[in-house]
């Protein structure tokens, strides 16, 4: 039982980290990005060839998967996305389905459509016991780094010169404009961060997720929950909904698993209709 | 300062101007109907155009007509895909007219279960709960495997003759034929709704839904019909790919199709009702000879028009109709200047 | 006089900010009744309340004696309660002719006729154009609305209304944002309504309000502060001393 929570919750931080980026995108700019998975699988690719061809130990090869995704979400902001931002949703729809298919068919060509593995270093594999309840070692190290970078998001957010101006941009960026912030730049450094923070989401999953081209797409609902779940008002609201999808994703699998999905999709379609704007954002009165 | 008098039979005309038949219009179904006679090798993929046109032709009708995004249109698809190969399978209805209208039937009632679902909410959550319902279903699909055959398909459907006379080839000749006259007849339907006052009041709707209702309608209830409609239409396409092809498998349910029918719409243009057919045409065509090519990374292509179309500007891209249209309103409007000189 | 509309002791509340405080109003039947006030008086939480956009938190609405309190919009658009509005609200895309054509189907209740093509009625058409020719509307029937002068938008704004046939009609500053010029046409619509339609006119210009209403009430921070004729309210030392006030304060 505890297991099942404890891989649950590997499971739901590994999802925040992997979705964060997608709930600034979406609070920041209204902007509906489907294509934050291929931002997550550049991660993964990136750790996949330097740890399996290149030899460069496995938590070096992290932060270099952060870089790289942070880079290429970086450039795609200011060349593609800059473009799309004042179009409606259904053009914003489009376009970042077609990344997500473009994506696709571009890994499939360079990286083959197999699944790939990263190869952990032994000494992160395998479980223990603590206090009777089994505890896998790779989803310690993937709790501790989440929970590592969860606990910087939310100083940055709260302590930080940047983390005020971003509130203050979510909040109102016409207010923020005149205020003189730079709302654009902003979201440019936000959208590559976020991007960066889904490349290492990938490159920590590859292990347990699985990587294969068809990623972005398997798992965009995923990240979709999550942010519309959690909403967009704050950090919390979607680090909550990740834990619990987490959690009941890996029990509804464990428990019922002739369900498959069904009772994850349910659920979301159910809360949707119920609370639009989220499980746990303050209703608006907008 | 007064503005002129203005007669009722000129009013007339102006309203039921969207309505009236363009030559171009008889022009494209005589094309249709003529490909069955000159194209007969061509059938396979002219089948496939006509129910994805039938397909986004649905899609039209509620993103075009009423604004709703969605990108779980393939549930209606799938669902009359099933219904329609599980009657032929069993052998409960036989004659393949009645269980398409079947078919469409029990699409129908999905839609109109699930209408109330995305009556609310922003077009995110509308986005995700149309998306949700596709996945919902083919998850059920791909567990009930004893219904539906689970992850190899439903096979050994076999169909009968349409009307008891038209047998089903292997060359497409008779599902191509089928399929364009259900494609035409429902073409009809639609073409009469959207220019009716119902029709004008899922414009007003999707336009402003605050004053569609300050003027007494009831904007719920016209969602909830048109997007009833649309699914059933769905549900027909999917039923018309299933008996044309004696299968139906889990990818009916698929997002990709979801999305490819997004394009295929966009393509040609939403809101005219041939903007589906015309993009169909575009799509199958384009799928046929780039596949062949590279069949694997058929997507990337898919993606990059998306991509494109939307970066140039959705506007501008179906623009290349808008000549056509426009002398269509000029020829309309000299008529229609003249008739009334001469009555005044 | 009868009375057609009237609130009982309407309260609404958000988040405990009482927007409409206890509000009791009457409007007879062919009644001119404007309703002024300061800003943020709560004329539009009373609209929304009367159009059923929100409902109060307490008090009723009633129509001809009959309680309308937890009718929608458009139920009581049906029974005749019909609004403008103060920013335009229209269909952007559709001509005129659409418009009212829309406004005249759906009050006939053929909004769902969808066999039939539009304009295929001769009596509809007919008051259709009854309607674009007393509204001045006949020189743009078919341009799209979205690219009307705004003085023609505003006229439409009105007009679509009178094609709902209201019992009740709710103007909510006809004339505002209107260029100078093209006012006085605005005006002599406004003042050539149908004598048995009761008006309840909302108003910041207190030229407007003199020269249409034989009532007038009076509402500050949510309630009814002054009701009666205009010489009433105009006399009335505590009117004067609230729009002083706001004066004061915008000076």
């Amino acid at each position: 039982m505890l297991t099942i929570l404890f891989d649950g919750i590997a499971y739901g931080m590994l999802l925040f980290v992997l979705a964060c980026g997608l709930a600034v995108t979406l609070g920041l700019m209204n902007f509906i990005n489907l294509a934050h998975g291929s931002f997550a699988m550049a991660g993964g690719y990136v750790t996949v060839v330097l740890v399996n061809r290149l030899g460069v130990p496995f938590l070096l090869s992290l932060p270099i998967a952060f870089l790289a995704s942070a880079g290429i979400g970086f450039i795609f902001e200011r060349t593609l996305y800059v473009h799309v931002y004042r179009k409606s949703h259904l053009d914003q729809v489009l376009f970042t389905i077609g990344l997500v298919f473009m994506s696709v068919a571009a890994v499939d060509y360079v990286m083959g459509s197999g699944q790939v593995f990263v190869q952990v270093p032994s000494a992160w594999q395998g479980k223990f016991d603590a206090f009777g309840v089994g505890i896998g070692r790779y989803r310690l190290l993937i709790i501790v780094i989440c929970g590592l970078l969860t606990v910087a998001l939310q100083f940055i957010l709260a302590y930080t010169r940047f983390g005020s101006r971003l509130r203050a941009a979510v909040d109102d960026g016409r207010v923020a404009r005149g205020l003189g912030i730079n709302v654009n730049w902003i979201f440019a450094l936000t959208f590559a961060f976020g991007s960066g923070l889904a490349g290492l989401g990938g490159a920590l999953g590859a292990e347990i997720l699985g990587l294969d081209p068809s990623f972005p797409l398997k798992f965009m609902i995923y990240f979709l929950i999550v942010v519309t779940v959690g909403g967009t008002s704050s950090i919390t609201g979607p680090f909550l909904a990740s834990l619990l999808l987490g959690i009941g994703d890996v029990a509804g699998k464990y428990y019922v698993p002739t369900l498959g999905s069904f009772v994850i999709y349910t659920i979301m379609i159910v809360v949707l209709v119920w609370r639009p704007q989220g499980l746990f954002s303050r209703a608006t009165s907008r | 300062m007064t503005p002129p008098p203005i007669a009722v039979r000129t009013a007339t005309e102006w309203l039921s101007a969207r309505a009236r038949w363009h030559p171009l219009e008889i022009v494209f179904w005589f094309a249709a109907f003529a490909a069955i006679y000159l194209f007969p090798a061509r059938h396979l993929i002219l089948t496939e155009i006509a129910w994805l046109g039938l397909f986004a032709l649905s899609l039209d009708l509620i993103l075009g007509y009423a604004g709703i995004i969605s990108l779980g249109h393939a549930a209606f698809f799938g669902f009359g895909a099933y219904t329609a190969a599980l009657l032929a399978k069993h052998e409960i209805i036989e004659e393949p007219v009645l269980a398409l209208l079947i078919s469409g039937c029990a699409a129908m009632a999905l839609g109109f279960v699930t209408s109330f679902l995305v009556l609310r909410g922003s077009d995110l959550t509308r986005l995700m709960v149309t998306l949700g319902v596709a996945l919902v279903l083919r998850e059920l699909a791909n567990r009930y495997g004893w219904l539906t055959g689970g992850a190899d398909g439903l096979q050994g459907v076999s169909i009968k003759p349409v009307l008891g006379v038209f047998r089903f080839d292997m060359f497409g000749h008779t599902g191509y034929t089928y399929s364009l006259t259900v494609l035409f007849i429902l073409f009809l339907v639609a073409r009469r709704l959207v220019n009716s006052p119902f029709g004008l009041s899922l414009l007003s709707v999707k336009s402003n839904p605050l004053r569609s209702s300050a003027i007494g309608i009831s904007v719920d209830a016209r969602l909830v019909a048109i997007y009833t409609v649309a699914a059933g239409y769905a549900g027909i396409a999917g039923a018309l790919l299933a008996q044309t092809t004696a299968f139906a498998s889990l990818e009916v349910f698929s997002f990709d199709r979801s999305a490819d029918l997004l394009l295929v719409l966009i393509i040609g243009g939403a809101g005219y009702l041939y903007g589906g057919l015309i993009g169909a045409i575009i799509f199958k065509f384009m799928q046929d000879y780039l596949s062949a090519l590279t069949p694997q990374y058929w997507p990337f292509w898919i993606g990059l028009a998306l991509v494109v179309i939307v970066l140039v500007g959705r506007d501008r891209i179906t623009s290349w109709t808008t000549p056509i249209r426009l002398m269509a309103a000029r020829l309309n409007w000299r008529a229609l200047a003249r008739r009334s000189a001469e009555r005044l | 006089m009868a009375v057609v509309l009237e609130t009982i002791s309407l309260v609404k509340q958000f988040n405990g900010v009482i927007a409409s405080d206890n509000v009791s109003l009457q409007i007879e039947k062919g009644a001119r009744q404007a309703l002024i006030g300061p800003n943020g008086a709560g004329k539009t939480t009373l609209i929304n309340l009367l159009t059923g956009v929100s409902r109060p938190t307490s008090g009723s609405i009633l129509l001809d004696g009959e309680d309308i309190t937890d009718l929608s919009t458009h139920k009581r658009v049906r029974l005749g309660i019909v609004r403008t509005f103060q920013i335009n609200q229209l269909f952007s895309d559709l001509t005129p002719l659409e418009t009212i054509g829309l406004a005249v189907s759906e009050r006939r209740g053929q909004g769902l006729d969808w066999w039939r093509i539009v304009g295929s009625r001769p009596d509809l058409v007919a008051e259709v154009v009854e309607i674009l020719e007393r509204f001045h509307l006949t020189d743009v029937i078919d341009k799209r609305t979205a690219v009307l002068p705004y003085g023609k938008q505003r006229l439409l704004e009105i007009a679509v209304a009178i094609a709902c046939r209201p019992r009740v009609l709710l103007l909510d500053e006809p004339a505002a944002g209107v260029p100078e010029e093209e006012r006085h046409e605005i005006l002599a619509a406004v003042a050539a309504l149908p004598s048995d339609v009761s008006v309840l006119l909302i108003e910041h210009d207190m030229d407007i309000v003199f020269s249409f209403a034989d009532r007038i009430s009076v509402l500050v921070n949510g309630a009814l502060f002054v009701e009666g004729t205009p010489e009433e309210v105009a006399h009335d030392a505590r009117v004067k001393a609230v729009y002083l006030g706001e004066e004061l304060v915008d000076a």
